[in-house]
């Protein structure tokens, strides 16, 4: 607590002893989220505790004067919403920072994100939707000394829920942009050099074993481009990081690596890109523990982020352990004034994903047991599938006032693998989705938008468990420009194994949004099932009841 | 103890914020397309009025704004010298999509990449789209949080008003 009141006190006062010559600014946003439960046994929804209405709100606040910034994040979870973990609980500042930048040097010192590369050894961020914030809390130091290299040094403890790791994080990024630095720029082409080093350190208390107590990653970048095309590759290298297992078996020495390629190209009207990634035994994690709470690195799922309910129904998620995957996308416009084209041209968009486990499985290295192997980095036949999802999507504007977007899309879902069951409980699930999305413009600033969505699935026939089955979805919105909008949706399980599964998921909402404000209160239920974010997947409990959400920036 | 932390927080908000005004761009560098850190102050639309607009490839409202407006786009640089500027906040799973879906959607704006969302959080954005209006010294003097069909006059009569 006196930390708190330290911290505020250092934070504000830092400011009455700058200069006035530049503006002393102060900006932030501040966002409310309320539910009520409800008992509905039908939907699994079960009151959490006696308490009724649950409530997560936080404010970030920033301030800023010439080349200062400071700012806080204050948090209250009272108590978390369901789809939270209870562990963030209470009320507390734990975000606050000061940062300045002097003559090319910033540093940062409290809490601060940060990615080296595409974040595949190190990436700390926040997602509110999902409840994740694994911001440092140490110092940070940026600095380039000539044009064209950019260096970055950082040390510090990871956050989880309230706390922070007992490991200690160091690391330090270099890029160089060779252009730049040769003083080549407006080129066409383009190339950057990057390579980072990461180090944790954790005592090694284990009775039993002997434990490397500074795990180091290290990873390299390249990325060109020429004309059209880009090129992005990256690959990362961690030595052995056993969880701290009481026993043999559950302590695995092997070192982990993965790889990214990404191709794109793109000319006017035509997009293309393929991306790919190998990735084996490589979840970095804060602390010595088995938790994906303590996971410091980022590795991108290769799918299309979907935002159709019944096509993120089933999504897929990273197994940052072991994990061959691709992903391709051609976007397409077929230009105005012709046959398919119209009067407005009509934009495609096709969308092949795909992941599947890697040859041999996930190394493991120890005394007992060994698979350490050199698995091919491109390898899918044989393999065991994870996740697929083949999709077209449409986008037409007719005329002035009705707009269509159509999807198609046929995937296929590991559900044993990605949400760890027991193998061969629910094994693969396909389903095929239609999407049919029109929004038609009333008048001036009335818009009334309808969602008709549908998903057919087929079990696997050989597991013991049974899928939900098939689903209908409609949603219709009204909005009115600038200020309001009233949606009612229902998604129907109607093709569900149980009968008393069978349910309607009917939810209300009405909004208000009025410049840098927004209200929200809606009614209803929600399904139990897996929301994701940038592949990062959570478990959200089924519930009944009321919501409100404001959100509100200065 | 409580009490006390509050009041100080709550005094000093208040002392504070009689300072307020405008806000200016923060100083927080962001990639372009080929992958070159940008420091966003450094933009520029020869004292015409400037949008800032916060969108990802998997946000359908972002696309809608930013497409709706794409139809209208020369026109209204044309009428009032704007420029728009799209700054994505893809993250590396999507960020080497951004590219292609501009270039594919035939966009004329300026794009940025702010992959792990420091821009963002450094002018107050938590969802996606929210859109900025910066007058001729570089001052925010509007924003707006989402879109829905139509919010595109309302962002039209705002740089009007500033562009005269």
């Amino acid at each position: 607590m006196k930390k708190i009141l330290f911290s505020i006190i250092l934070f504000t006062s830092s400011f009455t002893l700058f200069s006035q010559d530049s503006p002393l600014e102060i900006i932030g946003n501040f966002e409310l989220n309320m539910q009520s439960y409800s008992i509905d046994s039908a939907i699994g929804a079960v009151e959490p505790t006696p308490e009724r209405v649950l409530n997560n709100a936080y404010l970030n606040l920033l301030i800023s004067k010439g080349n200062f910034t400071g700012g806080l994040r204050y948090e209250s979870y009272l108590n978390a919403l369901k789809d939270y973990d209870p562990q963030y609980k209470g009320n507390g500042i734990p975000y606050r920072f000061a940062t300045y930048t002097s003559d090319g040097l910033e540093v940062t010192v409290g809490n601060y994100y940060e990615q080296f590369g595409s974040g595949l050894i190190f990436r700390t961020y926040e997602d509110k939707g999902l409840g994740l914030d694994n911001a440092m809390d140490g110092i940070r130091l940026k600095y380039s000394p000539v044009s064209g290299l950019y260096l970055k040094g950082i040390i510090g403890q990871s956050r989880t829920y309230f706390d922070y790791s007992e490991g200690i994080i160091r690391g330090a990024d270099a890029e160089f942009i060779v252009d730049e630095l040769l003083g080549l720029e407006e080129q066409s082409s383009c190339a950057i050099l990057g390579a980072s080093f990461v180090s944790r350190f954790q005592s090694d208390n284990n009775p039993s074993f002997v434990l490397p107590e500074n795990v180091a990653a290290f990873s390299t970048r390249l990325n060109l481009s020429f004309g059209n095309i880009n090129y992005y590759g990256e690959y990362a290298h961690k030595i052995n990081d056993p969880v701290g297992s009481m026993v043999q078996s559950g302590n695995n020495y092997a070192n982990g690596k993965a790889i990214v390629n990404n191709l794109t190209y793109s000319q006017k009207g035509l997009g293309i890109t393929f991306e790919s990634h190998f990735v084996d035994h490589m979840e970095f994690r804060s602390e010595r523990a088995q938790k994906k709470e303590y996971i410091i690195n980022y590795i991108p799922t290769l799918s299309k982020q979907h935002t159709y309910s019944l096509l993120a129904l089933y999504p897929c998620a990273t197994q940052s352990e072991g994990e061959f995957g691709f992903n391709t996308n051609i976007f397409y416009k077929i230009p105005r004034k012709t046959v398919l084209g119209g009067k407005y041209g009509t934009k495609l968009n096709l969308n092949f994903a795909r992941t599947n486990s890697i040859q041999g499985g996930t190394s493991f290295l120890n005394d007992i047991d060994s698979l350490t192997h050199n698995a091919p980095i491109f390898k899918i036949k044989g393999e065991t599938l994870y996740f697929s999802d083949f999709n077209l999507e449409v986008n037409k504007k007719i005329n002035k006032s009705i707009k269509l977007n159509l999807v198609l899309a046929q995937q296929t879902y590991n559900k044993d693998i990605l949400e760890g069951k027991p193998i061969g409980e629910y094994g693969i699930i396909k389903s095929t989705i239609a999407v049919a999305d029109v929004s038609y413009k009333i008048k001036k600033g009335h818009t009334i938008r309808m969602e008709l969505q549908t998903l057919i699935s087929e079990d696997d026939p050989n597991t013991t468990e049974h899928g939900d089955g098939n689903w209908h979805m409609i949603l219709t919105e009204y909005t009115i420009s600038p200020n309001w909008f009233f949606a009612i949706q229902d998604m129907y399980n109607y093709g569900n194994y149980y009968e008393s599964k069978r349910l309607h998921y009917v939810n209300t909402s009405v909004g208000f949004l009025k410049g840098a404000n927004r209200f929200a209160i809606g009614y209803g239920k929600k399904r139990a099932g897996i929301f994701c974010v940038g592949g990062v997947c959570k478990e959200v409990p089924s519930s009944n009841g009321f919501s409100l959400n404001i959100s509100s920036s200065f | 103890m409580k009490k006390l932390i509050l009041s100080i927080f709550a005094i000093s908000l208040f002392t504070l914020s009689s300072y307020s005004q405008n806000k200016n761009l923060p100083s927080v560098k962001v990639k372009d397309l080929k992958g070159k850190l940008v420091n966003i102050q450094s933009l520029e639309n020869d004292g015409n009025p400037i949008v800032i607009s916060f969108w990802a490839t998997w946000c359908k409202p972002c696309k809608k704004e930013l497409n709706t407006i794409a139809e209208v786009y020369e026109d209204w640089q044309e009428d009032t010298g704007v420029k728009l500027v799209a700054i994505s906040i893809d993250d590396s799973r999507s960020a080497s999509k951004v590219k292609p879906y501009v270039n594919a959607s035939g966009w004329e704006y300026e794009i940025y990449i702010d992959a792990n969302r420091e821009l963002a959080r450094s002018m107050g954005v938590s969802t996606v789209p929210h859109t900025f209006l910066l007058n001729s010294n570089g001052k925010v003097v509007w924003e707006h949080k989402g879109y829905i069909d139509g919010d595109e006059d309302e962002l039209l009569e705002q740089i009007e008003h500033i562009s005269k």
